[in-house]
């Protein structure tokens, strides 16, 4: 067993481009699902336009890299609308099969081989993304103990925290607005808030939208540090994740999709290679458990932990029900 | 040193991180894998192999088999560049090819037909070119030629020449097929429908139902080796025991007992879902695979359609079941209750119905149901992990048409969505045809969102 | 509202004097009508649960609506204050037509409910339930929301008044409370106070007194009768005989969705189509009752 890679891998995943990139999209599940109660399944989707905006804008069209992220934030917010117009004056459920659909209808348009030479089918569009970003990166790679980053990666993980603490900030200070005590309230009565004059559908839409277009930006950070697209890489298991994420560091709490995230991966991250450690050293026969078969015993495990959150700690590991019930506060 | 992230995907969506910095015992290790031929690799941060030619522009592409899913050597591929200077190849043994270009761009690639084995031609004539762009320096761009049994300019299921005169003469086949998959999707949906009717779950899992009843039913056909009709009774049995009352007996009652709000109850069988597939990929693997029967049966003509007597046994018996519901629902004593329950579990339970026990029928009756769904897909397109999942929005829109919560209305709304889903290939490309219907879903919800036959009450 | 409460009370007196005179007949004009709706229809399937031809209410007024169960009394609240759509019909508060607007609409044109099942938000302390009731609020929107300087000084007024509010519905002692742990009464007067945070110009209380502790009925009374010296018109459901005959100006009874009869209370109370009606519905009481509480409960 090589005790010393499992943990370095483990500890750098846990703060590296996975965790920034599903802790953004967390962030918005969070204003959408936590704080107001929406059960937005289409995190993907939002995503898929924010990396695909910069894919086809930049490597393809050559627009220069902020605006092509400009629209993508603007496509996000029009993804959203379009959901949240039939949706939104529906039951939850409804909202929640309607978003999985349209997220679906993206990746499976963005993938299909009539578009091909537009969005590349499902090979996605790799290229040059953002050279001039990169380029202003200033430091060298880091190997320190157990945190190993390349120069890019180095960058690409500093400029993704430094967005979430900006973005967790924001919601910080929504939430402790007016504006987020009608959120708050809408998750737990809606028809209370009506009744003391507040469009519900307008909130409920401004949060679609919002947690979308932080979505969004989680796919152009996606596609800026792969330096590539590809659509499967948009299918429903990313918002599946993102929800596990959004329950594990609590909902409805500023600085639980950060929490999630970097726990999220550390195990993930942590059990894979323990077990991919214990089969080549001959602990787990082959015969039990092939190295092919331990990406489908993680997404079994994120799907057992998905229940067992939901039905004994919805409120997240750290939070006790009254936290619950506390929120940000 | 210049390094770049690889992100490739090592199941449906992973975000999977692969670092070409990595300290060089790693990075040998690796080597020697993608060497062996390994394929994907795992850690979570896996990464499929990328081919030598990786850092090349190219085209590349498999010609396979549409039966067997075997490559096929020796067929001629051209590639032809905006200067006009063409390369042609024949693929390898395994029947894939790679033509290397020298810069991105347009390329025109064309199959010669002729090259291909007797009994085989596209499946779209109109295909023979595929125009392909090259979107950048580096990558190697997939063209596929999909195949079909016949002879070139010949009828069957591979469209003519001819294309927009036999357009419109593919209607009654594409009914006929529509009204097939409708059926498929019906009898999943009514499962879907009660259970949301008499607990308000609405079940991100019932695509595994599904799933469950063709992968039963190749375990007792293709493992076991029992006949495929003994096997698929046997898989309804099955599933229905173990996906219904089973499901219901230990995982739902105890969370309806403790009170699991509805948003909760949605996400834990989002959480099964995921649990499930993967452990079906688990034991089963990534492969389609056919029953041992039956597989490439020939079609009979009636009339204008071509159909084979595997479809047509199988949705003859589809709808049989889908009648007897109707008539249970309708007439028996449990059926009454369950509508009852459906209508109004309180005001039931009032009346001296056990609610619980009608919970339990429901569940056995929906999951028995979608298995045969599941029986069905299987003959007409294969078994494999994730076959539920991939319609499970297609029996989500069916129940939304028709109206969440109502037996019929899940069933006329599935029929609607099948037929909807076939003839869509009229218009739209024949890949996309699943997006057109759930699209249709959508605009169904802005327009009627209680559905065709859902109560017109306010949904808030 | 600023006027002196002297002065209220000799309006409210005035109120009920001009009322006297008015006709105690089903759909009767009133002098000053400040709603007035007409062929209001809602039914669900084949049954019919709303169908008022003419119905107002007169400013400054107490107003009850009372009939048997199922008579159609809450369905006629959800229709007029936009949270159930009619079959047909059209109303207008104040002169201005109100049917067809959504429910944060009506409530923002000055006709402010609340509900039989009381909606507080029990995840919110009391405090917070009654600064959720101010109108205008600035804070409220998305991008104002996160510049605090602007909404800061309007939301420390709002606290202001909510506090007074709070001292006067006696909740202040459970202020910093979260609503969910308020008793039963003490939720009804939660969120009566919240919709006075919302500057109702009619107040609509769907059975106000249903599950209160008798010891607090009194307060509340008191209280509603202080609103209406504020210049508040109250509309109420009740099946309270005795609150009804207490403090209502006015009574109209409704009976399997249509309206009876309307008048005084002691007037309507010797009614002999009022008497029947209940008595009718009596006999069938039991078996309304079940259903109706199951139906909320299974709402609930």
């Amino acid at each position: 067993m090589d005790w010393l890679s499992i943990f370095q891998n483990s500890f750098t995943q846990m703060v590296g481009v996975a965790a920034v990139v599903y802790c953004l999209a967390a962030l918005g599940v969070n204003i959408q699902f936590g704080y107001a109660g929406l059960l937005n399944f289409g995190q993907a989707g939002f995503a898929a336009i924010g990396a695909y905006a910069v894919a086809v804008l930049v490597v393809t069209v050559g627009w220069p890299l902020w605006l092509a992220i400009i629209c993508g934030v603007i496509g996000s917010i029009l993804f959203g609308l379009i959901l949240g117009v039939p949706t939104l004056r529906l039951r939850a459920d409804y909202l929640a099969i309607v978003t999985i659909a349209a997220a679906e209808i993206i990746r499976q348009v963005a993938r299909s081989v009539t578009l091909n030479d537009y969005l590349g089918g499902s090979d996605g569009i790799s290229g040059k993304y953002a050279a001039d970003w990169y380029a202003l990166n200033p430091f060298e790679g880091i190997d320190f103990f157990v945190l190993r980053f390349s120069k890019n990666d180095l960058w690409v993980v500093l400029n993704g925290w430094a967005l979430v603490a900006i973005i967790a900030l924001l919601t910080w200070l929504l939430m402790r607005s007016p504006w987020g005590r009608v959120l708050k309230s809408i998750r737990e009565d809606e028809d209370a808030v009506r009744s003391l004059g507040k469009n519900v559908y307008l909130y409920k839409m401004q949060a679609l939208v919002l947690g979308g277009v932080i979505g969004s930006l989680a796919g152009v950070i996606f596609a800026m540090a792969a330096q590539s697209v590809q659509p499967d890489n948009y299918a429903t298991t990313l918002t599946f994740y993102v929800y596990v994420i959004v329950i594990l560091g609590g909902a409805a709490r500023v600085f639980g999709p950060i929490i999630g995230s970097m726990i999220f991966w550390f195990l993930l991250v942590f059990i894979s290679e323990l077990l991919n450690n214990a089969v080549r050293a001959g602990y787990i026969s082959s015969d039990i458990l092939s190295t092919d078969q331990i990406g489908q015993v993680r997404f079994m495990l994120v799907g057992i932990g998905l229940m067992l959150l939901m039905i004994f700690r919805p409120q997240g590991i750290f939070g006790d029900k009254k936290e619950l019930a506390l929120d940000e506060r | 040193m210049r390094t770049r992230l690889r992100v490739v995907d090592d199941g449906p969506g992973l975000l999977a991180h692969r670092r070409d910095t990595r300290a060089g015992l790693l990075r040998r290790r690796w080597a020697l894998r993608s060497l062996a031929g390994v394929g994907a690799l795992l850690l979570g941060l896996g990464a499929s192999v990328l081919p030598a030619l990786a850092a090349d522009t190219g085209l590349k592409g498999t010609v396979k088999d549409p039966v067997s899913g075997s490559g096929i050597a020796g067929v001629s591929i051209t590639v032809t560049g905006a200067d006009g200077t063409p390369q042609t190849v024949t693929t390898a043994a395994d029947g894939t090819w790679l033509v290397q270009v020298p810069s991105a761009g347009k390329y025109e690639v064309t199959i010669d037909q002729t090259t291909l084995p007797d009994g085989l031609t596209l499946a779209d004539q109109s295909k023979v070119t595929a125009k392909v762009n090259v979107l950048s320096e580096g990558r190697v761009q997939t063209v596929l030629f999909k195949l079909a049994a016949g002879t070139a300019g010949e009828g069957g299921t591979a469209p003519s020449a001819d294309a927009p005169a036999s357009k419109w003469s593919q209607i009654p086949q594409l009914t006929v097929d529509g009204l097939i998959f409708g059926i498929v999707i019906a009898l999943a949906a009514v499962g879907l429908s009660l259970v949301f009717g008499t607990t308000k779950l609405t079940n991100f899992a019932h695509g595994e139902l599904i799933a469950l009843g063709g992968l039963s039913t190749y375990f007792f056909n293709g493992v076991v080796g029992l006949p495929l009709i003994l096997s698929a009774a046997l898989a309804v049995v099955v599933s229905a025991f173990v996906g219904g009352w089973v499901q219901n007996r230990y995982l739902w009652k105890p969370l309806r007992k403790r009170g699991t709000g509805l948003i909760a109850a949605l996400v834990v069988s989002i959480g099964l879902g995921l649990f499930l597939r993967y452990f079906f990929l688990f034991i089963f693997g990534g492969q389609t695979r056919s029953f041992d029967a039956y597989a490439g049966q020939a079609g009979i003509e009636i009339g204008p359609v071509l159909i084979t007597p595997k479809d047509l046994i199988s949705s003859t018996i589809g709808i049989l079941l889908i009648a007897l519901t109707t008539f249970w629902l309708l007439k028996t004593q449990a059926g009454k209750a369950t509508r009852a329950v459906a209508d109004n579990p309180a005001l039931a339970s009032a009346s001296g119905i056990d609610v619980e026990k009608v919970i339990s029928t429901v569940w056995v009756l929906g999951a028995g149901l979608a298995s045969f769904s599941g029986i069905m897909l299987g003959l007409q397109v294969g078994v494999s992990w994730q076959m539920g999942f991939t319609i499970l929005l297609l029996v989500f829109a069916g129940s939304v048409l028709g109206g969440l919560g109502t037996a019929f209305g899940a069933i006329l709304g599935s029929i609607i969505v099948g037929l909807l889903v076939q003839l869509s290939t009229l218009i739209i490309p024949t890949e996309l045809k699943y997006v057109g219907a759930l699209v249709v879903l959508i605009i169904i919800l802005l327009i009627r969102p209680q559905g065709i036959l859902g109560k017109a009450e306010r949904i808030g | 509202m600023s006027a002196s409460p002297e002065v209220n009370r000799q309006q409210a007196a005035l109120v009920r004097g001009t009322l006297e005179y008015v006709a105690p007949v089903p759909g009767a004009p009133k002098p000053d009508p400040i709603f007035i709706g007409d062929t209001i229809n809602r039914s669900f399937g084949g049954l019919v649960a709303v169908d008022v031809s003419h119905l107002e209410v007169q400013r400054g007024s107490i107003t009850a609506l009372i009939g048997p169960n199922g008579a159609g009394k809450t369905t006629f609240f959800n229709v007029v204050t936009g949270f159930d759509p009619p079959n047909s019909g059209t109303w207008s508060f104040e002169g201005r037509p109100l049917a067809g607007k959504p429910a944060y609409r009506v409530a923002r044109d000055g006709m402010v409910r609340t509900f039989q099942l009381t909606k507080v938000l029990s995840k919110l302390t009391v405090l917070e339930n009654m600064r959720l009731g101010a109108q205008g609020q600035r804070g409220e929107g998305l991008f104002t929301a996160l510049v605090p300087g602007l909404w800061r000084r309007q939301e420390q007024e709002n606290t202001d008044r909510a506090i007074a509010m709070l001292e006067k519905f006696n909740l202040i002692h459970v202020k910093d409370e979260f609503a969910g742990a308020l008793s039963g009464g003490q939720r009804k007067l939660l969120e009566m106070a919240r919709a006075m945070m919302a500057n109702p110009t009619m107040l609509m209380l769907d059975e106000p007194m249903a599950g209160v502790n008798p010891a607090l009925t009194q307060s509340l009374l008191e209280h509603i009768k202080e609103l209406r010296e504020e210049g508040i018109t109250i509309f109420f459901v009740e099946h309270d005989m005795d609150m009804v005959r207490d403090i209502s100006d006015w009574v109209i009874v409704m009976a399997q969705g249509t309206v009876i009869a309307e008048g005084p209370p002691a007037h309507v109370m010797r009614d002999p189509v009022v008497i029947d009606a209940y008595l009718g519905a009596h006999h069938d009481a039991a078996l309304t009752e079940t259903g109706e509480s199951l139906t909320k409960k299974a709402d609930a």
